[in-house]
């Protein structure tokens, strides 16, 4: 059979499945309603056949596709070359900044995140989060020149204004390296915040700003808390914090050329009150934190107009004359445009009072945003020409990057990254995923929660069952293809029926996903591919300390030789590929406020990076999870251990 | 263990003290300027002070306290502090992050925000932490419950205890923390001491066992009870503070001062902190004492009038008294750090600032 002969029968088969799918999707609609919080026999055994139907439509989605999937940009000095950071395909691409032609693409790391040219622009350096490397590009000859140490996964990088030094903010070791240029060699460690993720330097060269994506782990039920972290460039310490009260998902941070205005992309997640209440504007509030001597005290602003969200903001771009910013909200595959002066006016016209609560004012962004540019899908990282004229916009999920004239506030040409002509199901499900269109008003989407395909370290009060019943702990997506069932509570049998599609059609009573749209959105989670484990040994072997948690996990009786019962071995439950056996357990961590304490056996890989653990998130890390909450050794037998033999235990759990 | 009895055989060492002469040794001079509760510090009870560049911490018993521009600045519990009686502090002078050692857990303070390291939490081996020493990524705790070592890259804990080391007491009083070397003041156990490069330990007990008796002299360290050590790699000496005198080990021999034969104004020493391998400073329950390599200061409020007193004994034996206005806020002294040629010195009633008063040599 020839390819086109293929090509034309898989066409076909999918229709002709696709027309199936979708007179079943109908059946399944009206058993939905009924099946809220478990779901109902009918539900699973339509859900599975769907789930069925859906895994042999996947096999015909081309498996090697790539696609670039831009996320981040920056001008040459010149402003001649335009480079997108492309981390679905591990390159930089160097496009003609005039006339969208691609001039080179340089392989680097794998999953690049974040790219900064050098003072004298002929160094760009690409943080490679997988590879925990930075990447020196040469900007003449458009090569990777040497490769630099970093982090756990970093996100993103820029020198100090000599040039002699590189910070890179690190996600999962949450802090900033300091990497001598001249020597290539990390100096030293900076604690920022957990999630450390972006970076931005003050045009003096004396600060260099750093944000996280996830908030600090506080108290049970306590409001979330962030911070922007400031370096002293000079002494290369955290020399300031600012304090971003109830915020959580903090993006790009951006400073004024006159160095006087900052500004950092937010989110403000409500996840102490049911979800229920999403049509009062609760939930999450997208907004910006505005700081620097024009503001005085920080405060934070709202983006989102009364009935209507733009979600999540990410990047930020300030018109060298401060007369406008520029912020790309990825779910709403748009760009807000901001007056500055307007917006100043506003900020220094409230009382301390009044600043106070701005971000909860839904009706104060009318006073400062002027207009929404509609870009591509999922737009992230943004790039301004010296002169203010031309805005770059990567858009991730769509493969282009638009180019706004900023004086008509229009997209005036679009570049291509020149991707896979066919979207596969995973690269639609992607987009789905990213975007906030389905969401009563725009209001948020997957990735609001799971921040970049990740997790959001936040617990949630999702079912309307009332206020503070079944608290959740937001877990990570990589790799739970074959962890079914899903939620702590094990209601749902497949990922077609977990939350966040089915919240959408019946809180909101909106259209939400059709079948075709959530089996793509099902491919794209189930494609996912889990990171890296920072914790294991290059060649796979363990450290003494994680043989002996590795034992101590694997253990069948106490130390006093007691049989451990097998329902209370690590092992057992925490057994296969994923260390879950995919079963329901009481392991005493049950609340009052929960409706049953039989939880899910929940997957462990990677689970160091998730913390706050158990299925509501009480316990603030690892250790927790059995110094408070195993007293009667219900989950797991670990009251016979010395705190040694806990930490050997804990450090075995990291490697998983 | 108990000591058996104590040891009364005092010297009177500065009790036949004559007027100053010309051939009185020139020993550092000091203003004392004293800081109380009153003045802002978080507690006259002062554990421990740690001079950071221009700013000096102070850990008291009720709170951890910041001199910055000549205004104190208090961090309690309620501000995020571990807990409220702070017993050590260490700064990582590469990274600016202040780590504070308390009855509660360890705390790390960076740019204002705290994070809580407990028992509970975390992998610290005890939430009662004596002491905190940093070297390179590495926090070293001396806790209740053994010692123990955070890699501050991986969040990764080593505890060490009787089951992994020589220490057959767990009670770790204060660590001293070199490139090389770090050294641990076990109280009841002697000194432990860790070679980085090849990750062993080793121990140093008090030859003569569990007595105060010292029947050879400067045949070892002089008491099992150590309160504090303090390395100094470049000259590779080990000081080391007890209840019961102190001791000096350059790696060979080892050599004891008592107060029957020293300068020291009391055995029971709760600190001490070198300069070098000959010069180093003696915290006692009866004043601050230096030695200079061969003569003797002791600093203080008198024990009986609590007028101020400085007094310099010199190698001869010879105790001479020197004229001064001012003296440390009280006698019972816990700790000192270094500003230059300045002192600051914890005492139970205060902390107090040592201003150099520089001499002319005529």
């Amino acid at each position: 059979m020839k390819l086109s002969a293929i090509s034309a029968y898989s066409a076909r088969r999918l229709f002709s499945l696709r027309l199936s799918l979708r007179s079943l999707r109908r059946r399944v609609e009206v058993v939905f309603p009924y099946s809220f919080g478990f779901a109902s026999l009918g539900t699973v055994l339509i859900g599975g056949i769907v789930a069925l139907s859906l895994a042999t439509l996947g096999a015909d989605t081309p498996a090697a596709a790539r696609f670039s999937s831009p996320i981040e940009l920056t001008l040459s000095k010149d402003g001649a070359r335009l480079f997108a950071l492309c981390e679905g395909t591990g390159e930089v691409v160097a496009f003609d900044a005039r006339s969208g032609k691609i001039v080179r693409r340089i392989k680097v790391g794998s999953v690049p995140k974040g790219l900064a040219l050098s003072p004298n622009g002929e160094r760009l350096y690409v943080a490679n989060s997988w590879s925990d490397s930075v990447s020196e590009i040469d900007t003449a000859a458009l090569a990777v020149v040497r490769s630099l140490p970093a982090g756990f996964e970093p996100n993103s990088v820029i020198t100090d204004l000599a040039g002699r030094f590189l910070y890179v903010a690190n996600r999962i070791s949450n802090d900033v390296s300091v990497v001598d240029l001249a020597a290539g060699t990390e100096v030293k460690r900076l604690a920022a915040g957990r999630g450390a993720s972006y970076l931005a330097i003050s045009p003096d060269g004396a600060s260099i700003y750093c944000t996280h994506i996830y908030p600090y782990p506080g108290d049970f039920r306590a409001p979330p808390e962030s911070d922007i972290a400031v370096i002293d460039t000079a002494r290369q310490v955290i020399k300031d914090r600012y304090r971003l009260p109830n915020a959580a998902g903090v993006f790009h941070v951006a400073l004024s050329a006159d160095g006087r205005l900052g500004m950092a992309a937010q989110l403000r997640p409500k996840n102490l009150i049911p979800l229920a209440h999403v049509e009062h504007g609760w939930v999450f509030g997208n907004s910006i934190s505005v700081f620097g001597a024009d503001v005085g005290e920080l405060v934070q602003i709202p983006l989102d107009e009364l009935e209507r969200y733009f979600t999540p903001p990410f990047a930020i771009a300030l018109a060298p004359d401060k007369s406008a910013a520029y912020i790309s909200t990825t779910g709403s595959d748009s760009v807000t445009v901001i007056d500055i002066p307007r917006l100043l006016a506003f900020i220094r016209a409230a009382s301390p009072a009044q600043r106070r609560t701005l971000a909860n004012d839904l009706s104060a962004s009318a006073n400062y945003v002027v207009t929404r540019i509609a870009v591509g899908t999922a737009p992230k990282g943004l790039a301004l020409s010296s002169d203010g004229k031309r805005l770059y916009v990567a858009n991730r999920t769509a493969d282009t990057i638009s180019v706004i004239d900023t004086a008509a506030r229009k997209v005036s040409a679009t570049f291509s990254l020149q991707g896979p002509a066919t979207l596969t199901a995973e690269r639609r499900g992607e987009r789905l995923f990213f975007s906030a269109r389905f969401g009563f008003q725009g209001h948020f989407g997957c990735a609001n929660c799971h921040l970049e395909s990740t997790f959001d370290g936040l617990q949630w009060d999702l079912e309307p069952d009332g206020f503070g019943q079944d608290i959740v702990d937001n877990r990570l997506l990589e790799d739970v293809a074959e962890t079914a069932p899903f939620k702590w509570n094990g209601g749902n049998p497949n990922l077609e029926t977990e939350c966040g599609p089915r919240t959408e059609k019946f809180f909101y009573r909106s259209e939400s996903y059709d079948g075709w749209e959530l089996s793509d959105l099902v491919s794209y989670i189930k494609a996912m591919p889990l990171r890296p484990n920072r914790f294991r040994l290059a060649g796979g072997e363990l450290t003494p300390a994680q043989e002996r948690g590795k034992a101590i996990f694997e253990r069948t009786r106490t130390k006093s030789g007691a049989p451990i019962p097998e329902a209370n071995q690590c092992q057992v439950c925490h057994s296969g590929k994923h260390y879950t056996n995919l079963k329901m357990f009481d392991v005493g961590s049950g609340k009052a406020t929960d409706r049953s304490p039989m939880v899910d056996t929940p997957q462990l890989n990677n689970i160091v990076l998730t913390a706050p653990y158990l299925h509501d998130g009480s316990a603030r890390t690892l250790e927790e999870i059995w110094t408070v909450f195993n007293p009667k050794d219900t989950h797991g037998v670990t009251n016979d251990l010395q705190k040694d033999e806990l930490n050997d235990l804990i450090e075995y759990l990291k490697t998983l | 263990m108990k000591p058996s009895f104590a040891l009364v055989l005092v010297a009177a060492c500065f009790s036949a003290v004559t007027p100053a002469l010309a051939a009185t040794p020139e020993m550092p001079r000091f203003r004392w300027e004293n800081f109380t509760k009153a003045d802002g510090l978080p507690d006259d009870h002062v554990f421990y002070v740690c001079v950071d560049g221009d700013r000096i911490w102070a850990a008291t018993e009720n709170g951890l306290g910041l001199y910055e521009k000549g205004k104190w600045k208090v961090y309690r519990p309620q501000d995020g502090l571990a807990h409220r009686a702070v017993l050590g502090v260490a700064v990582d002078k590469r990274t600016g992050v202040v780590w504070a050692a308390t009855m509660g857990g360890l705390s790390r303070l960076s740019a204002g925000r705290f994070e809580n390291f407990t028992q509970l939490n975390s992998g610290l081996p005890n939430d009662v932490v004596y002491g905190v020493g940093v070297e390179g990524d590495h926090l070293w705790v001396a806790t209740a419950a053994g010692a123990g070592r955070l890699d501050t890259r991986t969040g990764q804990w080593a505890l060490f205890n009787e089951r992994n080391t020589p220490m057959y007491e767990i009670w770790t009083y204060n660590v001293s923390v070199g490139p090389s070397k770090v050294y641990y003041a076990v109280w009841g156990g002697g000194v432990l001491e860790y070679d980085v490069k090849t990750e062993r330990w080793k121990d140093y007990n008090d030859p003569d066992g569990e007595t105060e008796m010292v029947v050879q002299r400067d045949q070892g360290l002089i008491h099992e009870i150590t309160t504090s050590v303090s390395y100094v790699e470049k000259d590779k000496m080990l000081w080391v503070a007890t209840y019961f005198g102190a001791s000096r080990y350059d790696g060979r021999n080892w050599k004891n001062f008592l107060e029957k034969d020293s300068g020291l104004p009391s055995n029971f020493l709760n600190h001490v902190k070198a300069v070098d391998g000959n010069r180093a400073w003696f915290s006692t329950d009866k004043g601050l004492a230096y030695l200079d390599g061969g003569n003797w200061a002791v600093y203080r409020p008198a024990l009986d009038t609590h007028k101020p007193e400085m007094l310099v004994r010199d190698a001869a034996g010879k105790v001479t008294q020197v004229a001064t206005d001012t003296a440390p806020a009280h006698h019972y002294v816990l700790a000192v750090d270094f500003q230059g040629d300045d002192i600051w010195v914890a005492t139970a009633k205060g902390l107090s600032h040592g201003v150099r008063i520089q001499q002319i040599k005529e």
